[in-house]
């Protein structure tokens, strides 16, 4: 085992896990981060915390992932390259296990012109691949990544993760993306939202078929629908989310659009089940860690 | 590079005059650029303005130029980029932590701050705002002069100064 | 559901005695240094640090040297040796340069077990939306003191080609954080939740040239929002004294509470190491000659130590000192006793309860 987390070991032991997201709180309240997250409590193996998520400052993500780790909620923490540098992240690294979060998601971040302090700086000391490789370097070697070299006893045990997005492999696909985030250290992927099932199905096989799905793990976003309206919006502003017309149909022609909306998302977990190369489902709803709850439960998920 | 630019931290005092006088121009001109357009003028005016303090003051272009405010040595040369005064690591001859061939900018700051005889070393300088990087301040100055919209130190440490300096 | 994440250490059970005398500072009884006291009038924070300053006693605080480790026994370990000595223990941020657990990190484990720490935020490694990120994070598990650096320069350090980020300087840093504490707002104006309570901290450097602008940049901090300062390593005495008469003249010693740092000296050829490749730290001859004559050069550079201590207390405007005593923590407590400071006051002692799974799933790894 890399980590200590629960997260490694059920998907180590061939379950299929589930994974939710959550946004820290804007204040200096310990409380406020259960108030959010308390709720998928026993309902997902791990939640992810967004780093200043739309470039915006909320509560550090290591503290958030902190609180929620005494509190018996297993954090993923998200690491983006926007507002740190090197000696920065590498230090929450190693913070991160000694707090009781054994995973992490390194990501770029968005832009900091997207937020609402676009005067900041953009750090960009490396990219995503970068902080894989040195979360790596330094769970595996035990030492700070060169030329400092400096031993870390212990290491901090640490499963890495990165992003992708899953898209219809064009003939001739090569996940060389994929391959070079392996190659760079991801030990899973949480993707971006998947509502085309079909799509999915042929991504992953075309994975499957290069081997890929044996050298990470793969755990696919998904989220309850809030309405039609939202989907559409996403299908317009999300990078690589496309949510298929009749799904959209079918929410908007429901009594109750946000029943719809999480009996939608809960199919596809269930279809995701079957297909193989998908090790678990990743719930993303922003500020709805309440909607997510209600989808696990209401549909008996939790496996 | 570095004589003209000790050069302009000794003369603080007349490239201030200078400047007063500049930004007198500057005012009187701002109708017609205004006329012309301000984004028309943005890249000739940011490449003469690059070139005239880049010789001076081995201007950085952060495009919300200080100098009047540190004794005519750009902070942006600090290699810490600091606004407000020196860190704490300026060596004993009054060279740089970082890089110890160059002498601290704020040594030569609070050089020419003396020469310039104001009080505006002990203005609080906002945060840098990332995005003017590389376009004129004269522009800006211009603009915001005009508006009303220059902005005034959100802090200022003058009303500590017992004695004014020399 | 909250859990106040401190098990086992006993809670203030009620009120805290409110007298001016600052009774509770001899007597600690059952309270825990970490949690909150009751808000008082004048007072930003709800920490330890600022009712000592306020109530006039002389401070103690000292510095831990976050571990290269994973565990988080190795945090408590190093603060279990200033425990019962000192008022807050400051968590540095990358010193050097050189990337150690984060001071979030540290600062997270040492309130989980009751210890009041000062969160260091350098400028150097990360840029504002980090920044606030990490005050809001401090604050809600229970810091109660910031202080606001500018950090080495990144060349210092052992990963040179690192990007020094420097979007905000110190003061940057202290305007963006008083106005989230006192406006309860981000630096965008966005409104926050629930502000963090805080007492704000600055470095100042009395030893370093330009040393007529040193008493200005203290001004400055202090109009950013600065409420108290620690200092760089002081060995000159004569230095100090010039300095704090300027600052007297100013009143910013009404304004400011003044730390004056202090370490032991472990020999002459150590001094003169720091004295070359420490930039910023002054250190006399006459030192470097007595450490040089002494038979026993480390009981000498604690003695120097006491002795600057001593001195350093009668001057008009010092409110307390800050050790770092980097490699000789264990010497700490001796000094401070040895040197009479605290005046039998008795600053709190943690009975660290450290969570079981905490020993069990680390200690492990190792």
């Amino acid at each position: 085992m890399k980590s200590k987390g629960n997260l490694e070991a059920r998907l180590a032991a061939g379950a299929f896990v589930i994974t939710a997201e959550t946004t820290p709180p804007d204040g200096a309240d310990e409380a406020s981060v259960m108030d959010r997250v308390g709720c998928l409590e026993g309902l997902v193996d791990a939640v992810n915390v967004t780093d200043g998520a739309g470039a915006r400052a909320h509560m550090s993500a290591l503290a958030t992932g902190a609180i929620m780790a005494r509190n018996g909620i297993e954090p993923v923490l998200q690491f983006t390259v926007r507002d740190r540098n090197r000696l920065a992240i590498q230090g929450e690294m190693i913070g991160a296990p000694a707090l009781g979060i054994p995973s992490i998601l390194c990501l770029h971040g968005d832009n900091v012109a997207n937020g609402d302090q676009p005067d900041a700086k953009p750090v960009e000391d490396t990219d995503s691949r970068g902080l894989m490789a040195m979360a790596r370097h330094m769970r595996d070697t035990g030492t700070f990544p060169a030329p400092s070299e400096r031993r870390i006893d212990p290491a901090p045990g640490l499963l890495i993760g990165g992003a992708d997005a899953p898209r219809d492999p064009e003939a001739g696909f090569r996940p060389t993306t994929l391959e070079g985030k392996i190659a760079a250290g991801a030990d899973f992927f949480q993707t971006q939202f998947a509502y085309d099932i079909d799509v999915l199905k042929r991504y992953m096989a075309a994975l499957d078929d290069r081997g890929v799905t044996e050298k990470a793990y793969f755990i696919v976003g998904v989220g309850p629908i809030v309405s039609a309206r939202s989907a559409r919006w996403m299908n317009e502003n999300l990078f690589g989310v496309h949510v298929p017309e009749h799904v959209i149909e079918r929410v908007e022609g429901a009594d109750d659009e946000k029943a719809e909306g999480r009996r939608v998302c809960a199919e596809l977990v269930e279809q995701f089940k079957e297909i193989k190369g998908v090790n678990g489902a990743h719930l993303m709803a922003p500020r709805g860690e309440k909607a997510i709850a209600r989808t696990l439960t209401d549909y008996n998920l939790r496996g | 590079m570095r004589a003209i630019r000790v050069w302009s931290v000794r003369h603080a005092r007349g490239l201030m005059k200078l400047y007063d006088t500049f930004e007198g121009v500057i005012m009187a001109v701002e109708p017609l650029a205004r006329t012309i357009g301000y984004e028309r003028l943005e890249a000739p005016v940011a490449a003469v303005e690059r070139g005239v303090k880049s010789v001076l003051f081995d201007c950085r272009m952060c495009g919300q130029c200080a100098l009047s405010s540190t004794g005519m040595s750009c902070p942006m040369n600090c290699p810490k980029n600091l606004r407000n005064g020196p860190c704490g690591g300026v060596r004993e001859d009054g060279t740089c932590e970082v890089e110890p061939d160059m002498p601290c900018v704020w040594v030569e700051a609070w050089r020419g701050g003396q020469t310039m005889g104001n009080g505006k070393l002990l203005d609080v300088q906002a945060p840098v705002d990332h995005r003017m990087e590389g376009s004129s301040s004269w522009l800006r100055l211009m603009r915001r002069k005009k508006d009303g919209t220059y902005p005034e130190p959100a802090a200022s440490a003058r009303d500590d100064m017992g004695t004014p300096a020399a | 559901m909250t859990g106040d994440g401190r098990a086992g250490v006993e809670q203030p059970t009620g009120p805290l005695n409110e007298g001016p005398a600052f009774p509770e500072m001899i007597d600690p009884g059952p309270i825990d240094p970490g949690s909150p006291l009751e808000p008082r009038p004048g007072h930003t924070s709800r920490g330890r640090l600022e009712r000592v300053l306020r109530a006039g006693e002389f401070a103690v605080t000292a510095e831990l040297s976050p571990p290269d480790s994973a565990d988080p026994m190795d945090v408590f370990e190093r603060a279990a040796i200033f425990d019962g000595w000192v008022d807050a223990i400051n968590a540095t941020d990358g010193s050097g340069a050189n990337c150690h657990m984060s001071s979030v990190g540290v600062c997270a484990l040492l309130t989980r077990v009751g210890y009041a720490p000062v969160l260091q935020i350098s400028a150097r490694d990360r840029n504002r939306i980090a920044i606030q990120g990490d005050v809001l994070g401090a604050a809600a598990m229970g810091v109660a003191n910031v202080l606001c650096l500018t950090g080495d320069g990144v060349r210092c350090g052992d990963q040179p080609e690192a990007k020094p980020v420097f979007d905000l300087d110190c003061m940057g840093s202290l305007q963006i954080i008083r106005a989230m504490r006192d406006k309860s707002e981000f630096a965008s104006g966005r409104k926050l939740d629930k502000a963090p309570e805080l007492f704000l901290g600055a470095a100042a450097n009395p030893f370093a040239p330009p040393r007529d602008f040193r008493p200005l940049r203290l001004a400055k901090k202090i109009a950013a929002g600065a409420q108290f300062a620690q200092t760089q390593y002081c060995y000159d005495i004569a230095l100090l004294e010039r300095y704090m008469a300027r600052v007297r003249d100013m009143g910013l010693h009404e304004r400011c509470f003044i730390l004056v740092g202090v370490g032991p000296l472990a020999s002459a050829r150590s001094a003169r190491w720091i004295r070359s490749n420490v930039p910023g730290v002054h250190i006399p001859d006459g030192a470097i000659r007595r450490l040089e004559g002494a038979e026993k050069p480390r009981t000498e550079g604690k003695r120097l130590c006491i002795e600057l201590i001593q001195q350093l207390r009668e001057i008009a405007g010092v409110s307390g000192i800050h050790l770092m005593a980097y490699r000789q923590e264990e010497s700490v407590a001796e000094i401070i006793e040895r040197s009479g400071v605290l005046k039998g006051r008795a600053p709190h002692a943690v009975r660290p309860v450290i969570p079981d799974h905490m020993r069990q799933r680390y200690r492990a790894q190792a």
